[in-house]
């Protein structure tokens, strides 16, 4: 060994560079106590919010993490994913208005025809990359919001769906905070599958893809199939949070498939940290929760204030509020090691 | 010579916007041999790789792996067809380990790669196979660093691990000293010779004593076309090559 060549020791003290990683390494008790604070978290919230405030978070975490599937493992910023909530916001509105399935299976079948409908906007997108990617995310996007908004026999147009029920086996879900516990399953569920397919053999090879497609291709891995797969999962893990926003608000409008609604998911999740998964929940919780404070008292301009929020983040914490705090953990942990 | 080649070329071309920078060329090589793709800068010999390889389509002309037509097959096909390559710039996953690299390579033919509903310490049974690549270039008490943390020569080695990762019929190389010290060269020069032991080698290479030192066969490559092609002390002795490249390296050196 000579004095250029770097030794086993130096090589594996220094810090791997992003978020994944580090989580994925953090001494297990860390780990486990991280979810037990996010799980009694999950079990007070609407103990300590309102609880339509705390069904919503529920929905935009379940967003916010399907557009960090994307964007923080695959490498691909999707800025047309309201096209997937609001997809299955309506279906899951018009499944519950017609056929009376109690809202679970509802909100299945939202998420099922939000994932088939990821299939081609999935296959023509993912041959783009960056910035055409967002764009032909936002074309098909901006084409099924003026369908919806044209198709007024289905979608009632302007005036929106109304009425969409909560039916659950006779169960009484009317009060907001009853169904907040009816639902946390079911976005607990979807999380775990996020997490689940972030730390798969799947999983592994979406980072590789994103960090070097190239390789990946030299590998013998077909890069546009894995990146379509991933696609139709993000959209199906939006989907659920979408079904569940229309059940949770009883009431499904055109926002639910503006370009906005897009850019808060991408905004969320900016905020709570790129590929940290984890950090896409926090920012939820931070975004609809400060947006309902700003609305309550009367401030108008709420944009004004997520994007000066959003500003300051991308500029000051760019790898997030997860990815900063994590970040600092693990030099923390570093320096009293060493 | 042509029915006994494991990969062959016959009439590759491939323009860019007019500018012809493969022209015609045909490339028979043989089984179980290194073989050299040399030539001044600009004679096309990168091209010519990533047409091999399926990153550039042909304008014209067929290649062949082991008598199956590959023209035009994506990269990913080529590779599942026994065709492994390295790049000239280090090209790796930053935030994986030397394993995880050799791992993902190894799993690639697998299918495991669609499994998103299961855990990926699925991934754990190659850890022997990759740890058994990983001493085979002298990286195994580095399996479980960040590729970002090794230093060059060590990163053109785990180049090496995931290609033979992937147990090629054919492993191409693109400038595999490229950026190296001297010390280096002499270490991958050692360590090619000890891999290429029953396996078949294709190497752009820039430094002509490391051709001299690897390759059987010799194909100099000037302007797009073959301008010769032989073993290397042939090779080296011709007067067109020495007028249009090997003059020049020999003078410097």
């Amino acid at each position: 060994m000579t004095s250029t060549v770097d030794t086993a020791a130096d090589a594996s003290r220094s810090t791997p560079p992003s978020g994944l990683i580090a989580v994925a390494r953090a001494p297990g008790w860390v780990r486990y106590a991280l979810l037990a604070v996010g799980l009694a978290v999950a079990a007070w919230l609407p103990n300590g919010l309102y609880p339509a405030v705390a069904v919503d978070i529920l929905c935009w975490a379940l967003f916010a993490v399907a557009v960090d599937l994307l964007l923080g493992f695959t490498g691909l910023m999707s800025f047309g994913h309201a096209a997937f909530w609001g997809t299955s916001a309506y279906v899951t509105g018009l499944v519950a208005i017609h056929a009376g399935l109690p809202f679970p299976l509802a909100v299945l079948a939202g998420a099922l025809a939000a994932a088939l409908l990821a299939v081609p906007i999935g296959y023509l997108a993912v041959k783009r990359t960056g910035i055409y990617f967002a764009m032909v995310t936002l074309a098909f996007a901006q084409m099924v919001y003026y369908v919806a908004n044209e198709w007024r026999s289905v979608t009632q147009g302007e005036n929106g769906l109304q009425g969409v029920p909560r039916s659950f086996f006779g169960l009484d879900l009317t009060d907001d905070y009853y169904f907040y516990y009816a639902i946390l399953p079911i976005v607990l569920l979807g999380l775990a599958a996020a997490w689940r397919i972030v730390h798969s053999p799947f999983g592994r090879v979406l980072v590789g893809i994103r960090d070097n497609p190239a390789r990946a291709r030299a590998l013998g891995y077909p890069v546009h199939r894995y990146k379509l797969t991933a696609f139709v999962l993000s959209g199906f893990i939006a989907g659920l949070g979408g079904g569940l926003f229309a059940v949770g608000h009883r009431f499904v409008s055109l926002d639910v498939l503006h370009w906005t609604t897009s850019g808060k998911a991408v905004i969320v999740v900016v905020l709570g940290g790129i590929g940290t998964l984890w950090g896409g929940v926090l920012g939820a919780g931070i975004v609809v929760r400060l947006e309902d404070w700003l609305s309550f008292s009367g401030f108008e301009a709420i944009g004004l204030v997520t994007g000066g929020i959003f500003v300051l983040v991308v500029v000051l914490f760019r790898r997030g509020i997860w990815g900063t705090v994590a970040d600092l953990a693990r030099r923390l942990a570093v320096t009293r090691r060493g | 010579m042509a029915g006994q080649a494991l990969l062959s070329a016959r009439g590759l071309t491939r323009d860019f916007r007019g500018f012809r920078a493969v022209d015609e060329v045909d490339l028979d090589v043989a089984p179980e041999s290194v073989h050299a793709l040399v030539g001044p800068n600009g004679a096309g010999k990168t091209t010519l790789f990533n047409l091999l390889t399926g990153f550039l389509t042909p304008s014209g002309g067929r290649i062949e792996l082991a008598g199956r037509d590959i023209t035009g097959l994506p990269p990913e096909r080529v590779a599942r067809l026994g065709m492994a390559r390295s790049f000239q710039i280090t090209s790796l996953f930053p935030q994986l380990s030397a394993r995880e690299h050799v791992a993902l390579a190894l799993q690639s033919s697998s299918g495991l790669g669609w499994r998103f509903w299961r855990s990926a310490k699925l991934l754990d049974r190659y850890t022997e196979r990759a740890d058994e690549l990983l001493a085979e270039v002298r990286l195994a008490e580095l399996a479980q660093a960040p590729s970002a943390a090794l230093a060059y020569g060590r990163k053109r080695a785990l180049e090496l691990a995931i290609a033979l990762a992937l147990d090629p019929k054919v492993l191409l190389l693109d400038e595999p000293t490229a950026g190296m010290g001297l010390e280096d060269v002499d270490r991958t020069v050692e360590l090619i010779s000890r891999i290429r032991a029953g396996r078949t080698v294709v190497l752009v290479e820039h430094n002509m004593s490391v051709v001299g030192r690897l390759a059987d066969t010799v194909t100099v490559l000037q302007a797009g076309t073959v301008l010769v092609e032989g073993p290397y002390e042939q090779v080296r002795a011709d007067e067109r090559v020495i007028t249009a490249y090997l003059g020049a390296a020999d003078a410097a050196h």
